[in-house]
């Protein structure tokens, strides 16, 4: 027997206060540690969705509003704008426009209505099926597909708004195309529609039987001046098949329809500066946003809060250290007598102190094997976690 | 087999009234030695000052051919361990450690001795001798009074010392178990040879012992009642 095994049976025979103490130990170094990470990443990870995306126009309002639902298709919707911001944009000749109208959902995930070229921006390659192809059409990202089971050839039907809103807009049977490989951004938990279907889904346009062949009044009424007026007895169509796209149709002007935020992507730094300038002096209704600007305001704003953290951190530390230290002093005390006997024995003060400082040595090295370990699991994880915080929890 | 022999011994401790002056004393290699006395006479504080865990201010203490006053803390610490065997009222045990452990504490405490396997052996010897044989792994809290004084005995016997310092060792204990203590102190000493000295207040406990020495009088007796000339004194200054 060595005086290392003194050491290990003492441990070994106070396990409630070793366990204690190692816990006390081990929160406190993991806690700071563990914040630090996920702040780092989700950092990380919110800067470089911000940096990919240019620049953003939207209705005037919080650019932070309008921001977050453009990178992250949030619920908290900014105002709608016209569908015309983006041929406005368009008609410069600075920036190719990127529609986004994201104001429905389907099993909890947002609907984004957008055009093709929103793929091709964001780099999103299909995993399996085809693009978008036709009025009603959505493609998945994997994230919804994983977790609505769906693949290509399913259907998915869009949430109702407000299902006591008897006339409010009929939810949308949508034909699933395709799934989009996993990007770990926002764009894996989003269900992707071309513009034209959301605004369908909003009630802007609409399909149904062919009112000219008709015969039933309580279906059909002809006005004073002999058009046809169709009555409430007039279902739309709640899915855009073969052989009712063609009675689908939009009442008013598109230009008018609404979008909730327009991606600007510009080839130039000048473009996008004359594209700013644009805006800038503009009318009342849009503004525009450097998504990058924003964020890293906002960050600036979290890691000025961290800091609070990082006092509080560092609090807790003196708060344990004490308690380490009344622990010994009462332990030093308890084990007066033993020590004593030791010393009669033949035990020197040195080997004495060895002993107290190996058990100290002890639950430190055990301590931080443990949180070497959680926070090896916590960096594993971050990454995931931190999507998940803003992908969403959806559904 | 080792004499002891105290000369012109002064000791105080510090912040304290309390003062022993003992002007001679010697102790035969092999003898059988009651010290005797009130509680705060100096009883224990002699069986210190000789296995060198106190220092006198004044005076030598010659245990064999070591001086032992004499020393450095570190060969005090090494003649302690290596040459004298301590036993305590209170056992002194240690909680967390199983009985075959506790004995063999010496071993790790002190680098100066190395555990063998003769060591061991010779440990398990002992309990077996001591009818501890199937408690070797129990801890003392599952030991009873008796069991633990004799785990205590083992622990200062493993070693092979050459003196045995008992502080009252049967004071805690039951009639039949004191018999039972004392039985095995007298055997080891008449076998192995150690010089036996043994702090105690119970008088009753003396019959078996070759000498006392009496605190109280101030004077050294021999078991065969011959005044000796040692002058022992606790004094308060």
């Amino acid at each position: 027997m060595s005086w290392l095994n003194l050491v290990i049976r003492y441990i070994q025979y106070h396990k409630l206060k070793t366990l204690i103490l190692i816990a006390s130990i081990f929160l406190t170094a993991f806690l700071p540690i563990t914040i630090m990470i996920l702040l780092a990443q989700f950092n990380e990870k919110i800067i470089s969705r911000a940096e990919s995306t240019p620049l953003v126009i939207g209705a005037k309002g919080s650019g932070l509003d309008l921001t977050l639902h453009a990178l992250y298709f949030t619920t908290k919707r900014p105002d709608k704008i016209p569908y015309s911001t983006a041929a406005e944009i368009r008609e410069t000749g600075w920036a190719r426009p990127v529609p986004i109208y994201s104001q429905f959902t389907a099993r909890g995930f947002p609907i984004v209505g957008t055009s093709l070229d929103y793929f091709k921006f964001r780099n999103l390659q299909l995993a399996k099926g085809q693009s978008l192809s036709r009025l009603g059409d959505c493609v998945l990202g994997s994230q919804v597909a994983r977790k609505l089971q769906l693949g290509p050839g399913d259907r998915l039907l869009s949430d109702p708004d407000n299902i006591l809103d008897l006339g409010g807009q009929y939810p949308l049977k949508m034909l699933v195309r395709g799934v989009l490989e996993p990007t770990s951004t926002p764009d894996d938990g989003a269900v992707f529609v071309d513009l034209k279907t959301t605004w369908v889904i909003e009630g802007l346009g609409h399909g149904h039987q062919n009112l000219e062949e008709e015969t039933d009044d309580l279906k059909v009424e002809v006005r004073s001046d002999g058009t046809l007026q169709a009555t409430a007895a007039v279902l739309p169509f709640m899915e855009i098949t073969d052989s009712n796209i063609d009675s689908f149709h939009f009442h008013g002007e598109t230009a008018d329809f609404p979008v909730t935020a327009v991606i600007a992507v510009a080839p130039d730094e000048k473009s996008e500066t004359l594209l700013m300038g644009h805006f800038q002096a503009g009318g009342d209704e849009t503004q525009l946003v450097q998504p990058v600007g924003v964020i890293e305001e906002l960050m600036s704003l979290v890691f000025q809060v961290k800091k609070f953290f990082d006092l509080n951190a560092i609090l807790i530390a003196i708060a344990t250290l004490f308690l380490l230290i009344l622990v010994l002093v009462l332990s030093q005390r308890l084990r007066q007598r033993e020590m004593q006997t030791m010393f009669k024995l033949g035990c020197s003060r040195g080997t004495m102190l060895l002993l107290q400082l190996s058990e100290l040595a002890i639950l430190f090295l055990f301590s931080s094997l443990m949180v070497a370990v959680a926070v090896w699991a916590v960096w594993l994880l971050a990454g995931d976690v931190v999507q998940s915080l803003l992908i969403g929890s959806h559904a | 087999m080792i004499p002891i022999n105290l000369d012109q011994l002064e000791f105080q401790y510090p912040r304290s009234d309390f003062r022993l002056v003992i002007e001679q004393l010697s102790i035969n290699a092999g003898s059988k030695v009651a010290i005797v006395g009130p509680s705060g006479s100096g009883k224990t504080t002699l069986l210190n000052l000789m296995a060198g865990i106190y220092v006198p201010q004044q005076g030598r203490i010659q245990i064999g051919a070591d001086s032992v006053s004499e020393m450095s803390d570190r060969d005090r610490r090494n003649f302690r361990i290596s040459k004298i065997g301590m036993v305590f009222q209170q056992f002194e045990l240690v909680d967390y450690l199983n009985t075959l452990e506790n004995i063999l504490l010496p071993f790790a405490i002190n680098q100066s001795i190395r555990l063998t396997r003769q060591d061991r052996q010779y440990a398990e010897s002992l309990v077996q001798e001591m009818g501890l044989g199937d408690k070797l792994r129990r801890l003392p809290s599952r030991l009873s009074q008796g069991e633990q004084q004799r785990v205590a005995i083992c622990r200062a016997l493993v070693t092979r010392p050459k003196l045995i310092f008992a502080d009252e060792p049967t004071g805690n204990l039951d009639p039949k178990n004191k018999t039972k203590i004392l039985d095995i102190l007298f055997k080891v000493n008449q076998e192995q040879g150690q010089t036996l000295i043994v702090v105690t207040h119970d008088m009753q406990i003396l019959d078996g012992f070759e000498r006392t020495i009496d605190f109280q009088e101030f004077t050294v007796d021999s078991a065969s009642g011959s005044q000796l000339d040692d002058p022992v004194g606790a004094t308060k200054s």
